[in-house]
């Protein structure tokens, strides 16, 4: 609750600071400052809820779980403010407005993690679209940026329609939007909930680019502005999927009611692991593998709401982190650098090897290599999917899928080490630098010790 | 604790060593390999007296029940001192080359016998995982950073083709986790017999791909000639002489034991492939003009021989198995030397254009004679042993199959003494003719190498007592 609370105010406070605040410089710095305060604000309701859960008037149910994800969420957005806040003047002249609305973005994020009646999902999931929209559409000077920004409200909107449709007829089955009391699990499966529980499905998979609901992903992520593909591809993409997670789990269990649903949702975990890396491998420009390579890791993350049990939580909770931290430090990378295809990153490692040696890291980490974040986000994943008894199969899908994926992303570091060239860079100052490092740590910390993060679920 | 020193000396000097100048990764390289040899002879000497204090256990991550677990036994201790040996000699003769980033080089180099060590000595499922895949990325690294003209498409090759069994594998260990009661990775439990029949019966071939893939059994070998002929040479020589060594040792430790009926289900299918692997890479090997590419194929086959051994479920077969092990890796590492001079003199890999060396080269000739004829398993040198040991025990599985696999024998000795006849007899050319012979460092490795050879191939007998407790126990479980 504190987060929600925190987290909107500040985006009203950002607003107003760019009416007070000339100084482009320093609005960055007061955005980086509020973030801190909104992070402590959510850590400091832990001594609050105690052992247990709070409920907020039947509607947001604030847990263990949700404080440990909206502390990963917003860390990841301040080590996006800390790495890339700077780029935030270049996209346009608008930059206090910008950091509002991720912060509105955030708060919806927080409301994901924490919502308890269906009503609240509805709004948390219009609170992250609607600031999205405009950022896609920031940069007003490129046509791309427009093009990316009206797509992505279209296909949102409609996919918006199926989820208050899907909620809807969930409300008509069981006569509440009370999470706790739907009741489905319980007794014969109710046809009526079912079309809900599966258009709800659908919509969700939409706003985490699950196939085949993915097509606006890579339109939309390489027309945007970089630095908010950067935020889009990570914290955001979290968000949704820890709303599929807590409704999917929390509300749609039951001895026969989880058939139902369970198989439909492997196969589009399937379909979009197969289709994410397979097109991921055929991409020259390193911002669109990027955006087929989200859609793929959105595959994994998928594993985690397809298998029920304790150790697909504490793979989303991992999976989101490894994940957002390792693709904000690419993005913040590849925003220093002139050139976005493959070849831009020819011989990085001569001209920049910290900037080299950090991005390897990243990307080990998003192909799962051992001793960096991502190989226990895939671990997890794969242990929950496995221990589900009858879906092996997409657990060795998955791992086929992990080594394609292995092929493209290692292709960023041969141009950068094997390959000659000089990639051409913006200036690149000693604060960079040591974030990059920090940042870097943090991904080798967690994999080597991933119980740093678990031991608080 | 000795044993975390075995993984942490290596790992420790690596890391300095990327920020090392000059000549000083050459020396750290000499320092910490001679102090990983000092203390895997420590161990050697603690295992005879207190083989318990080896073991350490240390708390890693208890949500999962993974324990930072190492241990020695025999087997562990016998691919240590081959590891420790073969980094030594493999620092002493490129110690007058030099390498283009050498902090890189050198410090990659040691970070993968970090991982190299940490393979031998885990005793941890998941641990044992990570430093599998640990000991993976340095060598890719220094493929595609030192190596041959197409060493980019070839290394990477070799990546994925490793990465993807590794992660097969990693299902596998899952899944067996899962099956264990109280849900831990450490030896005991995944030893445990938790594993119903039909599971193992799949699970096998998981594993199988995993470990065929590293060594490589025939048909995962693809990768292998590329990468050992684009590498620059002391990879090569980890790769031949060590890496592959992990792929029989993960089969001996982690998938017999593990998995003891699956591996009984399978065997026969394993030895087929196997052998049908040392016919084909024979014969291949015969008609090979590229150095490299021949020692590369004969690699092959004697992984083969060794492949074949270890389903034949008898303990004479394992404890040759053992001792060739580390017999193989010393000839091979011998033999990638001699080629590593030769390359050193002459820039070239093909052995038509060579010729006539033993004249104006007798060390070089001489050693390349020796270490050949190990490699062929000529009786009274170290080759000898192992294989007449893994021969008898195959033999008691099937004879039809020791009879194919003898064939091997044969064809070994064409294409290895084909080899010797055309690089230092025949006609010597204009190119040949400025060969200088083995200069001091050169010789001390060589020396110490037909030292080992011929040490191991008269008295074997330590060597075999230091692995016999190993075949002892595996032959129990299987």
């Amino acid at each position: 609750m504190n987060a929600l609370i925190s987290t909107a105010l500040s985006g009203v406070v950002m607003m107003f600071a760019g009416l007070f605040v000339t100084n482009k410089q320093r609005i960055k710095y007061i955005a980086i400052f509020v973030l801190l305060v909104c992070l402590a604000a959510n850590l400091a309701e832990l001594s609050t809820i105690g052992a247990g859960e709070r409920t907020f008037y039947g509607m947001i149910t604030v847990s263990h779980f949700s404080i440990l994800f909206n502390a990963i969420a917003l860390s990841a957005t301040l080590i996006l403010f800390m790495l890339s806040g700077s780029a935030f003047e270049n996209v346009g002249e608008h930059v206090s407005d910008y950091f509002a609305l991720i912060f509105f973005i955030l708060s919806g994020i927080t409301l994901a993690s924490t919502f308890s009646s269906l009503l609240m999902l509805f709004l948390a999931i219009e609170i992250i679209s609607i600031p999205q929209y405009i950022l896609a559409g920031a940069d007003k000077k490129t046509p791309k940026s427009s093009e990316a920004s009206l797509k992505y409200f279209l296909m949102g909107s409609f996919s918006t329609g199926i989820l208050l449709m899907g909620i809807t007829l969930i409300y008509g089955a069981t006569g509440t939007f009370n999470v706790a009391d739907l009741g489905l699990g319980a007794g014969k499966v109710n046809t009526l909930a079912l079309c809900g529980i599966i258009l709800l499905a659908f919509a969700l998979s939409f706003k985490v680019s699950a196939v085949p609901f993915h097509f606006w992903t890579p339109d939309v992520y390489d027309g945007s502005p970089t630095v908010f593909t950067s935020f889009m591809a990570t914290v955001v993409k979290a968000g949704g999927f820890i709303a599929f997670i807590r409704i999917f789990h929390g509300a749609f269990i039951g001895e026969r009611i989880t058939a139902d649903w369970q198989l439909l949702l492997a196969i589009i975990t399937a379909a979009t692991l197969i289709i994410g890396n397979f097109t991921a491998v055929f991409q020259q420009s390193v911002k669109r593998m990027l955006a087929y390579s989200s859609i793929a890791q959105a595959g994994f993350m998928l594993m985690a709401v397809v298998s029920i049990n304790t150790h697909a939580t504490q793979g989303i909770i991992l999976y989101a982190a490894a994940y957002s931290i390792a693709t904000i430090g690419i993005f913040a990378v590849m925003i220093k650098l002139k050139d976005y295809t493959f070849d831009g990153f020819n011989g990085l490692a001569r001209t920049q090897p910290v900037l080299a040696v950090t991005t390897a890291i990243f990307v080990c980490s998003l192909a799962g290599i051992p001793l960096t974040a991502g190989f226990f986000a895939k671990y997890f994943v794969l242990t929950a999917v496995v221990e589900q008894g009858n879906l092996l199969w997409l657990a060795i899908v998955g791992v086929i899928c992990a080594a394609i994926s292995a092929y493209y992303y290692f292709r960023v570091i041969i141009a950068m080490y094997f390959k000659q060239g000089e990639a051409e860079t913006a200036p690149i100052s000693g604060g960079f630098k040591t974030m990059l490092i920090i940042t870097a740590a943090i991904v080798i910390l967690l994999g080597v010790f991933p119980g740093l993060l678990l031991q608080f679920i | 604790m000795l044993t975390v020193l075995l993984i942490l000396i290596p790992l420790v000097a690596g890391l300095i060593t990327f920020g090392l100048k000059g000549s000083g990764p050459k020396a750290l390289g000499l320092i910490a390999s001679l102090a990983s040899l000092a203390v895997t002879l420590g161990a050697l000497f603690q295992f005879r007296t207190a083989p318990a204090s080896l073991q350490f256990s240390a708390s890693w991550i208890p949500q999962l029940g993974a324990q930072f677990s190492v241990g020695l036994d025999g087997m562990g201790l016998m691919l240590c001192l081959l590891t420790a040996i073969s980094f030594l000699l493999i620092f002493i003769v490129i110690f007058n080359r030099d390498y283009e980033r050498a902090n890189s080089f050198y410090g990659l180099m040691l970070l993968s016998q970090a991982g190299l060590v940490g393979v031998f000595t885990a005793y941890d499922a998941l641990l044992f995982y990570v430093f599998w895949e640990l000991a993976l990325i340095p060598v890719y690294f220094l493929c595609s950073l030192w190596g041959g003209e197409k060493r980019i498409p070839v290394t990477f090759k070799f990546f994925v083709y490793t990465f993807a069994g590794s992660l097969l594998m990693l299902i596998g260990l899952i899944y067996i986790y899962l099956q264990t009661p109280e849900h831990s990775f450490s030896y005991a439990s995944f030893t445990g017999g938790n594993v119903a029949p039909q599971d193992q019966s799949w699970l096998f071939w998981l594993f199988f791909v995993a470990f065929a893939i590293k060594m490589p059994v025939f048909p995962f070998h693809t990768w292998q000639p590329d990468t050992y002929e684009q590498s620059p040479t002391p990879v090569t020589m980890v790769l031949s002489g060590i890496m592959v060594k992990m792929g029989l040792f993960g089969v001996i430790r982690w998938l017999l034991p593990v998995l003891p009926k699956g591996a009984y289900m399978w065997s026969d299918v394993a030895i087929v492939l196997s052998i049908i692997g040392i016919i084909y890479a024979s014969c291949i090997a015969i008609v090979q003009s590229d150095i490299k590419r021949l020692i590369a194929y004969s690699s092959i086959a004697h992984i083969g021989l060794m492949s074949a051994a270890i389903f034949t479920n008898n303990e004479q077969s394992l404890q040759g198995l053992m001792v060739q092990m580390f017999n193989h890796g010393i000839n091979i590492i011998g033999l990638w030397i001699i080629v590593e001079i030769i390359q050193n003199r002459l820039k070239i890999k093909n052995l038509n254009e060579m010729g006539g060396i033993a004249q104006y080269a007798p060390g070089i000739a001489i050693f390349f004679v020796t270490i050949s004829f190990a490699n062929v398993a000529l009786p009274l040198t170290n080759g000898f042993v192992g294989e007449f040991l893994m021969f008898s025990g195959l033999f008691q599985y099937n004879v039809w199959f020791m009879a194919v696999a003898g064939l091997g024998v044969i064809l070994g000795a064409v294409y290895t003494l084909n080899m010797v006849q055309k690089v230092i007899f025949g006609q010597s050319n204009a190119l040949t003719e400025t060969t200088t012979d083995l200069k001091g460092n050169e010789l001390l490795v060589l020396s110490i190498i037909v030292v080992i050879i011929l040490a191991l191939g008269v008295y074997p007998k330590p060597m075999l007592e230091l692995v016999s407790s190993t075949t002892e126990l595996v032959n129990k479980v299987y």
